[in-house]
């Protein structure tokens, strides 16, 4: 074949290969909305969103539960996770000798790989009894989600809090040290300020991922339809309500229908978070 | 009472590395409990002996299949469009931007809608039924954000004199990518490869509905099948079915399938930083 011609080929099939990307985007949010729309419908959009009952025996579909369940645990977690994880950004950023970074760094990398239903498991079988035990319940509760989300997302908001704090001009903490600042004086008042919106941003994103974590969720949060009156009581979220019943709906019942509609409230609050995050990493620059 | 600066760095020091030690001290519990818990119901009968009889042959299979299958489609998939963006890409124009926009949002939204969407899409509209081929082309559309990042770095950072001496040469456009960019930029590709290995094998929420749940050892793409994840799932969460066997022995068979995870993760992991450190070293060095 002329290589000019192989050239023009080549040409368009990287176009469609980048293309592919935004057809995937269309067709996820096209289809989660064609049978989650219908799940709207069915229940009527108010009755869906507030309504406090999921019956199959009865066809009535509310997600109120869910939605005040993954709130909960999404801010539960944040509270936790955003100071440790800021804190060892600074630490990894700012005050870390070398050799300790070399060894912290791949350590968190390996954080991130570790599959979600290990960390589930690990919770059923250590966490869930510690609970138990030690704090009263069954154990399955908010806390034990809680506590197994904010170890998943730690390794999300460290790294991005850490670019956003190396990406302060080094010029802002030697001009404050030349005033005779101490380190912790100089990261304190001008590198933390200064990095704050990246930070914030980061922070919003790792709310993203907490709020869409299903596996672990599931594990160990016990998945009972109730409002949560303490954090030692079970709960359910949007993404174990979606994860317990996948397998067990039929395609294009009003069930499925209504777990699709699931999916859509999660989008939509994955959409303000990434949004928000957004906007806010933007403002830095 | 005023405390010197002095003592609040001290104090603020001594938080940070706090807080270090309890990261670390936690994953190094955490790999440390499961292999502990999980290596004495490690055997050759249950690594390998079929799942029916509970061991771990169909998952593994399982394992194979789906990550095969994901990688020759988002690898190809996922290296064009890095081509794409970083070779072709009109430098102004609001397109490329456009397409890292898509890619941005594609990496933010949460695995179960992966699930969710190739149960409707795949399974249901294109295939028919639940099988690994459906799984495959959840886990790779899931993923082709990642192989397209670490596929983009890498071909960035091939020096431009490089492309430049091949054009200069009378190459064509596609020339140059396939004979210069890309074989210079194959370390950060294999990279990104292994990041998408890595996902596949950990991954469990987009294959609930897509991948079928058969306990068989899979012998076609159209098979059903279960990974490794997904069967440490199962495992842990459902309710014994046979008499004799105790939630206990499931949550130790967990376990131990937890092990085999973590030793892959932990490979796969140590294979990308021997990779990346020989691809930065060759960088620097020129050859």
């Amino acid at each position: 074949m002329p290589r000019y011609l192989v050239d023009k080929i080549s040409r368009k099939a990287v176009l469609l290969c980048a293309l592919a990307s935004f057809f995937i985007l269309v067709l996820i949010v096209v289809f989660i909305f064609r049978d989650g729309m219908a799940g709207f419908i069915e229940n009527g959009i108010g009755a869906f969103l507030f309504g406090t009952d999921w019956s199959l025996k009865r066809g009535e579909y509310g997600v109120g539960v869910m939605i005040l369940g993954s709130i909960s645990v999404t801010l539960g977690t944040i509270i936790i996770a955003a100071p440790l994880s800021i804190t060892c950004a600074i630490f990894l950023a700012e005050i870390a000798p070398p050799e300790v970074r070399e060894v912290v760094r791949p350590a968190i990398d390996l954080l991130v790989g570790i599959p979600s239903v290990v960390y589930g498991l690990m919770g059923m079988v250590w966490l869930v009894p510690l609970i138990r035990d030690h704090f009263g319940g069954g154990g399955y509760s908010l806390l034990a989600a809680i506590v197994v989300l904010t170890i998943m997302v730690l390794p999300t908001i460290i790294s991005l809090s850490e670019d956003s704090l190396r990406s302060v001009p080094r010029h802002y903490k030697e001009s404050a040290l030349a005033l005779g600042a101490t380190d912790w004086q100089a990261i304190w008042r001008v590198l933390l300020p200064a990095a704050r919106p990246g930070i914030v941003s980061a922070i919003i994103l790792g709310m993203g991922r907490v709020i869409g974590e299903s596996m672990a969720c599931y594990m160990v949060i016990g998945n009972a339809f109730a409002f949560p009156s303490s954090v030692l009581d079970p709960s359910r979220t949007l993404t174990s309500n979606i994860v317990g019943q996948v397998e067990e709906a039929a395609y294009g019942s009003s069930h499925m229908h209504a777990l699709f509609a699931c999916g859509i409230v999660l989008l939509v609050f994955i959409f303000i978070f990434n949004s928000v995050s957004f906007t806010m990493g933007r403002r830095e620059g | 009472m005023n405390i010197s600066p002095r003592v609040t760095q001290r104090i603020a020091f001594g938080v940070m590395w706090g807080a270090v030690a309890i990261v670390l001290l936690l994953l190094l519990f955490i790999i440390g409990y499961i292999l502990w818990r999980g290596f004495s119901s490690l055997s050759f009968d249950f690594v390998f002996g079929p799942t029916t009889e509970g061991g771990l042959r169909a998952p593994l299979v399982g394992t194979v299949y789906i990550v095969a299958l994901t990688l020759l489609i988002v690898v190809p998939l996922g290296v064009g469009t890095a081509v794409w963006l970083s070779e072709y890409a009109p430098i102004k124009g609001r397109f490329a931007p456009f397409i890292r926009y898509t890619l941005d949002g594609l990496a933010g939204i949460p695995s179960i809608i992966f699930g969710l969407f190739g149960a409707a899409f795949f399974v249901y509209m294109m295939i028919g039924e639940q099988c690994i081929l459906a799984g495959a082309l959840t886990l790779a559309c899931l993923s082709l954000p990642f192989m397209v990042g670490a596929a983009e770095e890498a071909i960035r950072s091939v020096p431009k004199s490089q492309k430049e001496a091949a054009l200069a040469l009378g190459a064509t456009r596609w020339q140059v990518t396939w004979r210069v960019v890309l074989p210079a930029a194959l370390p950060g590709i294999i990279t990104g490869a292994i990041l998408c290995t890595g996902t596949a094998i950990a991954e469990t929420a987009p294959l609930l509905a897509t991948s079928g749940f058969s306990a068989f050892t899979p012998h076609s793409p159209l098979d059903g099948c279960r990974t490794l994840a997904l069967h440490l799932f199962y495992l842990a969460t459902e309710a014994p079915c046979t008499g004799g066997v105790t939630h206990e022995d499931l949550v130790d068979k967990a376990m131990g399938v937890g092990v085999i995870l973590i030793l892959v993760i932990v490979i796969l992991n140590l294979l990308m930083r021997f990779l990346s450190g020989r691809y930065i070293a060759r960088m620097r060095g020129g050859k």
